[in-house]
């Protein structure tokens, strides 16, 4: 393209290390407690991978899933969940969406790289993945699929992101909609590594590759209300009525979607209770000692009480908002653990009838599994608050860094430059390719 | 509606001689279908399995396994004393860490019964012909032998994401940390049949029989003849995830399984006399 030679910093919104280096102390204190957050979690799950898991981890040989893979799990749902509501503006064109567009692309990778740090520390040989994944995949196994749809998928939101700064529409566009269906692909995928198990009812069926589909929607819904409201409250300028009328879509979205979240929820416990295999661990939901996970965190901080706040926010009462959906963040967590954890409670002989199956079995996350899992937290939280400063709260549109000769689109919000002798509305054209 | 009053006491007996082979064989193939319907959502599904155990399909008994020699091993579950010999056995022929195991013994409790109180259940990888391990498991670590049938473990290959634990329906795998790779049963593969031994090091240590191991293909075989008879109840466990297993259980009580083995003496049994 030949336009004009603008300065990179400017072109992509960037602020730099600057940008950090001026921030006020409070937000560093944040800064370094997720950075000294991620060292120490890093820390402590090499120090496991060096002293061997099975010393130090509190997975067995049959609960061998975790609370790092849960936390893995949590990771790339809102992963996923991002690209696809970002998709719907700058996919699909719902123009209210577009503006969330570069915060939820950007938090989208951010948070894939963090999944794939908690599972660093959760796969025995990482190293050897890398080798034989490659050179002797099955192309049956579920978990294959999920490795490399996942890595496809990264590559896909690296480049759509790129494009996005850029300010190239239609590859950025053409990139979202790959990473859109490899994204969806994937995701579903991970719901079939556990809905294909055939020894392991409370997981087994179709259903969790469709509920992971929605449930994803529900946590990019609230994970880009939530940052973007705390993108709002570091730097306030962020919002403007092309933003604020975003927040009130997603917002929309996302009340329809925790909706469809609790409509799945219900049919689960229901249809749960009235099967052998199932019984059990839905019981220990409603009364058992998943109780509190279920009642508190999944049904009340995750659906309910968000619901509610969400709904009286009208969607424009920011704060509010950012209260409700970081609540639900936590409570999405606790949805993501009740689905890993419970589904390997009841040993595979305990319809067997004999005296080693008979009561559930427990587990509980160890000190290096808490500490590893917070590695990959800690890495996000760091990556966020260092990407609102240094991109700028994702912004384009303030007025104060658009360069000259570039203008704000009114239909997508960023910034286009005019090419000599063009006017706005051919630009605009041009780079959206309408002819 | 009246019944007739039928007086029990006083019937004259028909005795059995009246009854022909094929009303008799009838009338057990009907017992075996009802118990199969009864305990089909079960763990335990009382019908013959060894119909549908081998996708040949037919509910007769096959004559034809995928494998040659297709191994198998048939537990006789009432033979069992859960004296852990098997355990030990196994532990020291294919260096099982602590923490570890590749078989064990589960005890099952009855109250209310007359001869039993207790019965001992050895449970080891069953060596699924359609095995949900196999599937799982991304790099192709563990595979299916295509002339033995045993699923094995190439451990340079295993990734250590553990999906094959949780998809096993018999709770066979562990990780071992110093294979650095997942631990399982491989039918004594790599430490005694590879090097010309018949039996595995828990089928030769067990001194009433309850495990027996060999080759499904061999008339000739224990396993063989164990198997494919008509008026035992033989079984897998979780029928219903449709692996196919190659471990079948039955009851085994002395006296008929001494009509098949013509007079063998049971109560220390030798199974190279076999």
């Amino acid at each position: 393209m030949t336009g004009r030679m603008v300065n990179i910093s400017k072109r992509w919104g960037f602020h730099g290390v600057e940008a950090l280096k001026n921030a006020s102390p409070l937000y560093k204190l944040t800064m370094g407690m997720f950075a000294l957050l991620a060292l120490a979690g890093v820390s402590v799950g090499l120090h496991g991978m060096i002293t061997g898991y099975h010393h130090v981890y509190g997975v067995t040989r049959e609960i061998s899933w975790g609370v790092l893979i849960s936390a893995y799990i949590f990771c790339v749902v809102t992963s996923t969940g991002l690209c696809i509501v970002s998709s719907i503006g700058h996919v699909f064109g719902g123009e209210a969406f577009m503006p969330i567009a570069k915060r939820a692309v950007f938090m989208s990778i951010v948070f894939m790289f963090g999944g794939f740090c908690i599972i660093f520390f959760d796969i025995e040989n990482p190293f050897r993945m890398a080798i034989w994944n490659v050179i002797s995949p099955n192309f049956v196994s579920n978990m294959w699929w999920m490795g490399t749809l996942y890595g496809m998928y990264l590559v896909f939101m690296i480049v759509e992101y790129y494009f996005l700064l850029e300010q190239n529409h239609s590859l950025s566009r053409l990139m979202g909609f790959f990473g859109l269906v490899v994204g969806i692909a994937a995701h579903s995928n991970l719901g079939a590594v556990f809905g294909m198990l055939h020894g392991r009812p409370f997981w087994y069926g179709p259903y969790l590759p469709i509920y992971f589909i929605f449930s994803a929607a529900m946590s990019g819904g609230c994970a880009i209300l939530f940052f973007t409201t705390l993108g709002w409250k570091i730097n306030p300028e962020i919002m403007n009525q092309r933003m604020e009328r975003a927040i009130k879509a997603i917002t929309q979205v996302t009340i329809f979607l925790i909706s469809v979240i609790i409509f799945f929820t219900i049919w689960k416990i229901i249809t749960g209770m009235v099967s052998e295999g199932k019984h059990l661990v839905i019981m220990s939901f409603l009364t058992g000692d998943y109780a509190i996970n279920f009642w508190v965190f999944e049904i009340f901080l995750g659906m309910v009480l968000p619901l509610y706040l969400l709904i009286r926010s009208r969607g424009n009462n920011f704060n509010l908002i950012m209260w409700a959906t970081g609540l639900m963040m936590i409570g999405i967590f606790f949805m993501r653990y009740d689905i890993v954890i419970p589904g390997q409670m009841e040993s595979v002989y305990h319809s067997l009838g004999v005296e080693e199956a008979k009561n559930m079995l427990t587990y509980t996350p160890s000190f290096h599994e808490i500490m590893a899992s917070l590695f990959g937290i800690g890495f996000i939280g760091l990556a966020y608050f260092a990407g609102e400063k240094m991109l700028n709260g994702h912004q384009l549109e303030k007025h104060e860094i658009v360069p000259e000769g570039g203008y704000i689109c009114p239909g997508c919000g960023a910034i286009h430059f005019m090419e000599e002798g063009e006017s706005e509305e051919d630009a605009m054209k041009r780079h959206h390719r309408i002819w | 509606m009246k019944f007739p009053k039928i007086n029990f006491d006083n019937m004259k007996n028909e005795g059995t001689s009246s009854v022909t082979p094929q009303e008799r064989r009838k009338f057990l193939k009907l017992g075996l279908a009802v118990a199969g319907v009864y305990a089909g959502g079960k763990i335990l599904s009382l019908t013959s399995i060894v119909g549908t155990a081998h996708a040949s399909g037919g509910s007769s008994i096959v004559k034809k396994y995928p494998y040659n020699p297709h191994y198998s091993m048939v537990i006789r579950q009432s033979l069992c004393i859960d004296c852990e010999k098997c355990v030990e056995s196994c532990n020291k022929t294919n260096h099982v860490p602590e923490y570890g195991y590749r078989t064990r013994i589960l005890t099952k409790k009855y109250s209310g019964t007359l001869d039993k109180q207790v019965e001992f259940i050895p449970v080891l990888c069953n060596h699924c012909n359609d095995a949900p391990c196999v599937r799982a498991c991304p790099t192709r670590a563990t595979f299916k032998d295509p002339i033995t049938g045993i699923v094995r473990m190439e451990s340079k290959k295993c990734i250590g994401c553990k999906t094959c634990i949780l998809a096993c329906p018999y709770d066979a795998r562990y990780f071992s940390a110093e294979r650095r790779a997942v631990d399982k049963c491989d039918f004594c593969w790599e430490e005694r049949l590879s090097k010309g031994e018949t039996q595995t090091g828990c089928s030769s240590a067990c001194p009433t029989g309850a495990r027996t191991f060999g080759n499904l293909t061999d008339p000739e075989n224990i396993v063989y003849k164990l198997v494919h008879q008509l008026e035992e109840q033989v079984w897998v466990l979780r029928p219903a995830d449709d692996t196919k297993p190659n471990i079948f259980y039955m009851k085994g009580n002395m006296r008929s399984v001494d009509n098949i083995l013509n007079g063998q003496k049971f109560k220390y049994f030798d199974p190279d006399k076999v």
